[in-house]
């Protein structure tokens, strides 16, 4: 019972929006949007153990006085503040999302800068990368340098400033032999996941259950 | 939030926070390690409110408080099994989560197959059935992105040895790869470079007033 049910679960759910999609007529017609919504509401649950999951190893954290703690400090208070904001936010404004509410205090004056800075940082590893990655031992590292070289140069004004080729080329990379390329992976992958849905809804693949 | 008080204290709170991050081009300092666990903190906090507000209020709470017969009932469904979703917490009980996590891999096999035979195989193949008339650029450039697509898929078919034609078009496959992961990553490091722009911009016209 321990895996039937649930292996059961599992192909009535897959096969059920299968065939809705195929039969857009009652009773399958509407089911796809309502084990959507389902998908939408069970999915918004697993959020409450992500949450108790971070919670719990940082609270450890702080009971063992382990180096650092009170980074995990940090950490819980920035997310009790959040979440009190959030309820604030409903309860004074009808949304955490009015422009009024505090929550929307945090979100831009707190996640924006951090995330944007946290992402901008990360030009500074790729370049470093990209010294280390392009260096053109062989034909096909070649390529890649030529390639990379000449959308950095085709995307900024320096690019066009130096030779009209550099935007032209760019734009050509771009359109097609990058994405020929990055067709042919979409593809490939969409289907590789097509037939491991094909496993999972036929209980070939159970590695969920365990 | 409007008043130029509270913009000023957030701008001031949003300049530290920024140099803190980019602090760590120095090295791992404390700073740096404040902002990226409060980071984590407020990101998790701001996920929890936006799915409680987005998906589980709306669609669960309001759907029971507002609909009336079948519909009324049927949405407890789900609301049971985001519950059995929490019986984790409690080792005797949590093989019971199999149930609602088999009920989302199923959902997303569904899919699975669907999404992704309508939204990628079928019109990415429908954009690859291109004209080749004429001699012309862009007949050429037809035909160099019909040769990629074909090449590229037949570089990842490992059902048989890569020699012979398979072992040469794969070689082509290569090379069109090799072109679009380096335009990638160029296109990928001026995106986070722009983002880099913005980042100064904002300490240099909002937070410093040196720049217009």
């Amino acid at each position: 019972m321990k895996r039937s049910i649930p292996l059961a679960i599992t192909f009535l759910t897959g096969v059920f929006l299968v065939v809705s999609f195929f039969v857009p007529h009652e009773p399958f017609g509407a089911l796809e949007q309502r084990l959507l919504i389902w998908f939408s509401i069970v999915s918004g649950f697993t959020m409450l153990l992500g949450v108790d999951n971070l919670l719990r190893s940082h609270g450890r954290k702080i009971g063992r006085r382990n180096p650092g703690w009170w980074h995990s400090v940090v950490l819980l208070i920035g997310f009790a503040a959040t979440v009190v904001l959030g309820v604030l936010g409903r309860i004074h404004h009808g949304s955490p999302f009015h422009m009024q509410s505090p929550f929307m205090f945090v979100y831009t004056y707190t996640i924006v800068p951090l995330q944007g800075t946290m992402f901008a940082l990360l030009a500074f590893f790729i370049a470093s990368a990209s010294y280390r990655a392009f260096r053109a031992r062989n034909t096909v590292a070649t390529l890649l340098l030529v390639s990379a070289v000449i959308v950095m140069l085709g995307r900024v004004p320096i690019g066009a400033a130096i030779s009209e080729f550099f935007p032209a080329a760019q734009e050509w990379i771009m359109d097609v032999p990058q994405l020929a390329a990055k067709r042919g992976i979409q593809i490939g992958a969409a289907l590789g996941a097509v037939s491991m849905s094909l496993r999972i809804i036929l209980g070939i693949e159970r590695s969920y259950l365990s | 939030m409007g008043s130029p008080v509270v913009m000023v204290i957030g701008t001031w709170l949003a300049g530290f926070l920024t140099l803190a991050i980019l602090s760590f081009l120095y090295k791992d300092n404390p700073f740096y390690k404040l902002a990226e666990h409060l980071y984590v903190g407020v990101s998790a906090g701001y996920w929890l409110i936006y799915v409680a507000f987005f998906d589980v209020e709306p669609m669960l709470i309001d759907t029971f408080m507002t609909e009336t017969g079948v519909e009324k009932w049927l949405i407890l469904i789900p609301g049971a099994l985001g519950l059995i979703m929490l019986s984790r917490w409690f080792p005797r009980t949590a093989w019971l989560s199999r149930w609602p996590i088999a009920f989302t891999v199923g959902i997303g096999a569904g899919l699975g197959i669907t999404a992704n035979l309508q939204g990628y195989v079928v019109p990415q193949v429908e954009a690859t059935l291109i004209p080749l008339s004429g001699w012309n650029l862009v007949s050429l450039s037809n035909l160099i992105l019909i040769v990629g697509v074909v090449t590229t898929l037949l570089y990842f078919y490992f059902s048989k040895p890569h020699k012979g034609v398979l072992g040469g078009a794969a070689r082509v496959g290569v090379v069109f790869i090799m072109i679009s992961f380096g335009a990638s990553f160029g296109y990928t490091l001026m995106a986070r470079i722009s983002l880099l722009i913005g980042r100064l911009y904002f300490l240099l016209h909002d937070l410093l007033h040196v720049l217009d």
